[in-house]
């Protein structure tokens, strides 16, 4: 009894010398296999010193095993939270029992585990389908009325984003006959692949005279595409218009020239609403719902494409 | 030039049937228009979109000549990209870019010959070291993301047109012209054979074989700065994860389409650029064609392996008996040829 006392008094205390000092975070991120990744590093970076949290850093090079070793390790240290981008979806268990048992909340960023959801405060991400949703119901209240024959780049066959993408943007334009996909193969995600298969639909449909615009699955492909429109002697953003998802700094260099229309955020900052959680959950216990899904922002030339383009040049994208 | 035109037959009436093929799906495949003085169609297309396979297909040709195989020309390409995206980036203009570009390509293959004709590690090793590790340099180069540039000079070798050709065919073809004629005009393409043959043999036969075998990995790498750049200027970037992905295979699978043997000796760079082309065409084809994406390298191993096993050894064997057996319709004409 005493002894439980004892302890409880301790902790106590322990708590409330933390409240006062900046509390410390530990970020366990995948690696930097892509642009967005990056950034999302250099802005879980940034969010953390305006927060005045001390973030403790770890790169697993996309292999899980660095990924519970770090976790080990930030157990050990007795880090108030501790942020994860898991590699893959299963095997987490036993670790994250671990960072349980230790009362550190975890919580991941951008993608799931295939644990209990006891196992983690909440998880911050984005809906793939939802962002095919805005991008669809953008193009069905920019046409109208007007018929409208559209060309889909895909995301690499069979993976999620690719096909979360297209039912969302399928879903956007349910109910408006006069949108028709015509054309959709797959741009595998990259700048040369989605030309190459902008150059074939263009080839395809007349010289590019019957597609009124293009959707791509990321911004990647679309700066592809943007580009065998111009070389075929058409006005990318006028002739076609070009829809697409990320919000990468490249496209709105292109929005900002009048060639592109509109493009989905799939938004770096999973760490601002991770930190926002937390920051409830230290003081006054608050548990937040186990999904917190960022916003899906639609992007136009009316929203400063060149500001844009320049607040996000420097994240690493 | 008779006697070229019919080794050259196979692949030449497989390009025909698969245009035939193609154009059964879609009918406007062999229309070449002119547009502000440049030629569009598919076949343009192609023969632009070809042009990194049929880049890498040229040196590919050469070191599988030698009984070796060159896994890092993917890779290559990917570096040599970064390296022009670098050096404009960093203003060096088109001269620096172009240069230092091949001069990376020349390393590298300089590296993969070293490794392979002084310190004798087997090709498929020896390369498979850069195809792993080059990535990295590459995103080193790149500091991990597509490093864009604008440069209207450097973007002529990926989009321009050179009298309304657009420039990467050109450039195949210029390359593989030049190739060509260097190994037949001169007795060069004789000593890689005679090294693929048999090394040691023409060691003794007094052929330096250490140099030529690592000429021959430069001239691999060499084709492959050329297809970076191709590539690096056609999307006006260097996009390090991508660039050249996997398309050693498709070089390979050209140099095999062409009929060349995998195990050394004879080869033909004009067979195996008509081999890229039909990969190209095959590519092409199926995006014209408009299948959904799952389908679309289900029906290319399934074009490829049809043209696989009407090209192999054994149906020529069972084509020469038929002919032979309808000039000459003996019972006795057939059983000698195969008892061969």
């Amino acid at each position: 009894m005493t002894l439980k006392t004892l302890l409880s008094a301790a902790a106590a205390l322990a708590i409330t010398a933390g409240v006062g000092q900046a509390q410390t975070v530990g970020f366990s991120q995948i690696g930097s296999e892509s642009g967005w990744r990056a950034a999302e590093t250099t802005l879980t970076k940034q969010q953390a010193e305006e927060r005045g949290i001390d973030l403790r850093f770890s790169d697993a090079q996309q292999r899980q095993e660095n990924q519970i070793a770090a976790i080990r390790s930030f157990v050990a240290q007795g880090v108030d939270a501790i942020l994860l981008a898991p590699v893959v979806a299963t095997g987490w268990d036993s670790v994250l029992e671990e960072a349980k048992e230790a009362e550190i909340p975890v919580v991941l960023l951008d993608r799931q585990v295939d644990s209990p959801d006891d196992l983690y405060l909440t998880a911050v991400g984005s809906d793939l389908v939802h962002e095919g949703k805005v991008a669809g119901e953008w193009l069905a209240n920019t046409v109208k009325g007007e018929d409208c024959r559209v060309v889909e780049l895909q995301g690499t066959t069979g993976s999620s984003p690719a096909i979360d993408r297209k039912t969302g943007f399928e879903q956007g334009i349910e109910g408006h006959d006069n949108i028709e996909i015509v054309r959709s193969q797959t741009g595998d995600f990259t700048r040369a692949q989605g030309k190459e298969v902008m150059e074939s639909f263009l080839q395809a449909e007349n010289g590019g005279q019957d597609i009124c615009a293009l959707y791509a699955h990321n911004d990647d492909m679309a700066v592809g595409a943007i580009q065998a429109i111009k070389e075929a002697g058409l006005q990318p953003g006028e002739d076609i218009l070009v829809v697409s998802i990320d919000a990468v700094p490249d496209i709105f260099k292109a929005m900002a020239a009048g060639e592109a229309n509109a493009t989905v955020e799939l938004t770096p900052n999973m760490a601002g609403p991770a930190f926002d959680a937390l920051e409830a959950y230290w003081k006054d216990g608050t548990v937040p719902p186990k999904f917190i899904q960022t916003d899906s922002k639609l992007y136009t030339p009316a929203d400063d494409p060149q500001g844009e383009y320049e607040s996000r040049k420097d994240l690493g994208y | 030039m008779r006697r070229s035109l019919t080794a050259l037959a196979p692949q030449l009436i497989t390009l025909a049937a698969l245009v035939a093929l193609v154009s059964v799906f879609f009918p406007g495949f062999v229309e070449i228009r002119l547009i502000d003085g440049r030629m569009v169609g598919p076949i343009i297309d192609i023969l632009k979109r070809g042009a990194p396979v049929a880049l890498l297909a040229i040196g590919m040709t050469l070191v599988i000549a030698t009984r070796g195989i060159d896994l890092s020309v993917g890779t290559v390409m990917a570096i040599c990209g970064a390296v022009a995206a670098w050096s404009i980036d960093k203003g060096l203009g088109l001269g620096g870019a172009v240069a230092l570009a091949i001069a990376a390509g020349l390393v590298a293959g300089l590296w993969n010959g070293t490794l392979v004709a002084i310190i004798g590690i087997q090709p498929i090793v020896a390369t498979l070291i850069l195809m792993t590790a080059g990535r990295g340099i590459a995103q080193l180069i790149t500091e991990g993301r597509i490093l864009t540039f604008t440069h209207d000079g450097f973007s002529w070798f990926g989009s321009g047109t050179f009298l309304t050709v657009p420039v990467p065919a050109v450039i195949w073809v210029v390359t593989g012209i030049t190739v060509a004629l260097l190994m037949r005009r001169t007795a060069l393409g004789l000593l890689v054979e005679s090294i693929g043959i048999n090394r040691r043999a023409s060691a003794l036969a007094g052929i330096n074989a250490t140099v030529l075998l690592i000429a021959v990995y430069m001239a691999s790498g060499l084709c492959a700065a050329l297809a970076g750049i191709i590539t690096a200027a056609d999307i006006r970037g260097a996009d390090a994860n991508n660039a050249g992905l996997w398309l050693e295979l498709d070089a390979i699978l050209a140099v095999v389409i062409g009929g060349n043997s995998l195990l050394g000796g004879r080869f033909s760079v004009a067979a195996s650029l008509l081999g890229a082309m039909i990969i190209q065409t095959i590519d092409t084809g199926i995006l014209l064609a408009g299948f959904p994406s799952e389908y679309n390298l289900v029906i290319k191993a399934a074009l490829v392996l049809v043209i696989l096993v009407l090209q192999s050894p054994r149906m020529a064997a069972e084509w020469t008996t038929w002919r032979a057996a309808r000039r000459e319709p003996k019972p006795a004409g057939r059983v000698q040829e195969d008892a061969q």
